[in-house]
């Protein structure tokens, strides 16, 4: 669907013409991310972040079929292909380097994509199915960054699979077979990476399969906006070529220049010196932690210590890890406040600002800590708030809220007034 | 319906919390955990400045050599660097002829041409570093039962690996009188060597650096511990990281290139949007 007044694709060429006639795709190109596409003419720098996130998907997939050229997944050299790689490959220190900041910059975009979606309800009505897909992306994301943080067969890409692949132990009855059916073996071992790399090479296509579903959700309404109001009028829109491909384009240069600063100047500052030491399953490290972006949802696992009833701590940790993922699918059912945008919900707005983002960053903090006293506490409040907000706060604030008041239009809001809204029969 | 539902399953996560949170608070104040000699006299490392530094850092040829040379004459005792290959050291500044001596003098694992019997050869160029021990056990037998390790990456497998290096060599000394007052137990066994830039303060290495001079320089350079510490660290962030200078010089046309594009970018999108309020 399109909105009635976007332009519509006419080929000049008669080459264009012959092929527009029998494969519509530079059509199909021309109403996705062309002149065809029109998109509110309000959006902030908070929406570049779903391009930004497109780009790192295809820079992973790049680097990462370079490094599936040099890599071997068996145990006994996995380690030293992914060095011989990094020394003697021309340019593999790049093509590692770029690959392994990727995934943090990756997540770095989509953590906030996602936050940009809860603050300004992106996922309310008609843009369920967009946000139901984008929750499956960043699922397959995790799956696929834990996978390939596994390959390099160092200390913590061990002892991150053999904790990670522990949960499925806690599934009472099935857990261990199913464990040791997915490992292929007791432990981590050759059967696990050799199926952890296919995984790991399959999956960014996936995630592909779906954006494409999710691009493809999206264009059905449109892009939603920081008001939240609806497109009405052609005033309030603008083709993305050229005015949201010139403002993506300068924000991919920032992206760019600060994801090369972390490459050139801090590769590994984001990653764990002991996955420089090759695996060995008889030394535990220290601390185990996995990834960064993983951090919030390991300190949910975490965080539950006391068995609950009859159910078990680990088992209780485990459910929540994943249910604090998978409550984000229930969002445009939890949240019914008719109002989109927490730019006009007062209530909202504050409890997104000093609950959930203080909470997730205490969770961002306390899951790269020990699991030590008082990391475990202040892991315990955060995740406390962390599914108070979306399971009790968001359905009774929706309920009981009394937003401010919305402009007429995107027109109005920009302009201060709109011509339309004179006309229109007030509301 | 829906809001119910959500809300007992919101309850059933907070409150399983609140009660994990309670129990945990209720036995941190009881029974706190108990200071350890690790917790208390385990030392960050020391504070120590390389050329190879900063975002314009380059790695010091002489004193790269130096480090090998502490390498070669007192790590490779027990230390293997077996992703480094004896032709690598060319970019220490060594000529071709230098790179194959060096090699020569190393012997490696080979096969007999005419018995076909395993045997030992002069390194070439394209070997790799060998190792000092045949196997894991020969290694632990030699060694108090701790496995000497692998060189090659340790800069990089350490917090601030190189200042730790570096911290570690210079860092073996006498158990404070303090520790041992306040951790009886913590004695260091016999066997071990007390180090506080070690994770566990007490590690298997006797103190390989031990008197000024113990190297003796071509350079001219006086070989203090201190001096030779300095050096072997510098050359051990060389062969855990060589494409380090490579990376920083290749880092800055790009970033130039990228903060030109960037403006540019921005300078673009202001025009074409110079007519649409926004």
């Amino acid at each position: 669907m399109s909105f009635p007044w976007a332009k519509e694709y006419k080929p000049s060429h008669p080459f264009m013409k012959w092929m527009d006639d029998r494969l519509p795709l530079p059509r199909l190109v021309y109403n996705a991310v062309g002149s065809g596409y029109e998109v509110p003419r309000n959006l902030n720098y908070f929406w570049n972040f779903g391009f930004l996130a497109g780009l790192c998907l295809v820079l992973q997939i790049v680097t990462g079929i370079v490094m599936a050229m040099h890599y071997a997944s068996n145990t006994a050299v996995a380690f030293d292909t992914i060095e011989m790689t990094v020394r003697d490959v021309n340019w593999g220190w790049l093509m590692r380097y770029a690959h392994a900041n990727g995934a943090s910059a990756f997540f770095v975009v989509i953590y906030i994509h996602i936050f940009r979606g809860f603050y300004y309800g992106s996922y309310k009505a008609p843009r369920e199915m967009v946000w139901l897909l984008g929750v499956v992306i960043f699922l397959l994301m995790m799956a696929t960054a834990f996978m390939g943080y596994v390959l390099p067969w160092g200390q913590m890409s061990f002892w991150g699979a053999k904790v990670i692949t522990g949960l499925f132990s806690a599934i009472p009855l099935v857990g261990e077979p199913l464990q040791q059916w997915l490992l292929g073996g007791f432990a981590p071992d050759n059967a696990a990476l050799n199926r952890f790399f296919s995984l790991h090479y399959l999956l960014p296509f996936v995630i592909l399969g779906v954006v494409i579903l999710h691009i493809w959700a999206l264009h059905i309404p449109g892009s939603s906006n920081p008001t939240g109001v609806e497109v009405k009028s052609e005033s309030d829109t603008v083709p993305f070529y050229p005015y949201y491909v010139a403002k993506d384009g300068w924000a991919i240069g920032v992206f760019a220049f600060l994801y090369c600063l972390m490459v050139f100047f801090f590769p590994n500052a984001l990653g764990h010196p002991d996955n420089y030491i090759p695996a060995n399953p008889m030394s535990t490290p220290a601390h185990i932690v996995p990834e960064w972006y993983f951090w919030p949802f390991y300190a949910i696992l975490r965080a539950f210590t006391q068995d609950f009833f009859f159910i078990p701590a680990k088992l209780m940790g485990v459910l929540a890890m994943f249910g604090a993922i998978l409550v984000w699918f229930f969002l445009p059912w939890l949240d019914k406040s008719p109002v989109r945008s927490g730019s006009y919900r007062p209530m909202y707005k504050k409890f997104f600002w000093f609950g959930l983002i203080p909470a997730m960053a205490v969770l961002f903090y306390c899951g790269g800590a020990p699991a030590e006293e008082p990391y475990v506490m202040f892991s315990q409040i955060a995740a406390l708030y962390y599914f108070a907000h979306f399971l009790i706060v968001l359905p009774i604030v929706s309920a009981i809220e009394k937003p401010l008041p919305l402009p007429y239009s995107i027109t109005e809001s920009v302009l201060g007034e709109d011509e339309a809204a004179k006309l229109a029969p007030s509301a | 319906m829906a809001r119910i539902l959500s809300i007992l399953v919101g309850l059933f996560f907070t409150v399983a919390l609140a009660w994990s949170f309670v129990l945990g608070a209720i036995t941190a104040a009881t029974e706190p955990s108990p200071l350890t000699a690790e917790k208390k006299f385990h030392l960050g490392p020391k504070e120590v400045h390389f050329s190879f530094d900063g975002p314009f850092g380059k790695f010091d040829n002489q004193q790269l050599q130096r480090g090998f040379q502490v390498y070669k004459e007192v790590c490779s005792a027990c230390h293997a660097l077996k992703h480094v290959a004896f032709r690598d050291l060319a970019a220490l500044g060594y000529t071709e002829a230098e790179v194959k001596a060096i090699a020569a003098g190393f012997s490696v694992p080979g096969v007999d041409p005419n018995t076909g019997e395993s045997t030992m050869r002069p390194g070439a160029p394209t070997d790799y570093f060998p190792s000092p021990f045949a196997n894991d056990v020969a290694a632990r037998a030699a060694n108090n039962n701790a496995i000497p390790p692998d060189l090659s990456l340790i800069t990089k497998a350490r917090h601030e690996g190189s200042a730790y290096v570096y911290s570690l060599m210079t860092g073996f000394q006498e158990q404070p009188a303090e520790l041992l007052k306040e951790f009886p137990d913590a004695k260091t066994p016999s066997g071990l060597h007390y180090n506080p830039y070690f994770a566990n303060l007490n590690l298997a290495m006797a103190p390989p650096l031990v008197a000024d001079g113990q190297v003796e320089y071509g350079d001219g350079t006086k070989s203090t511990v201190d001096q030779m510490s300095k050096d072997v660290a510098a050359f051990l962030t060389w062969a855990a990281e060589p494409k380090l200078e490579k990376r920083k010089q290749t880092g800055w046309p790009i970033l130039g290139f990228l903060l030109f594009a960037t403006i540019l970018g921005y300078m673009s999108y202001r025009n074409i949007w110079a007519d649409k309020k926004h």
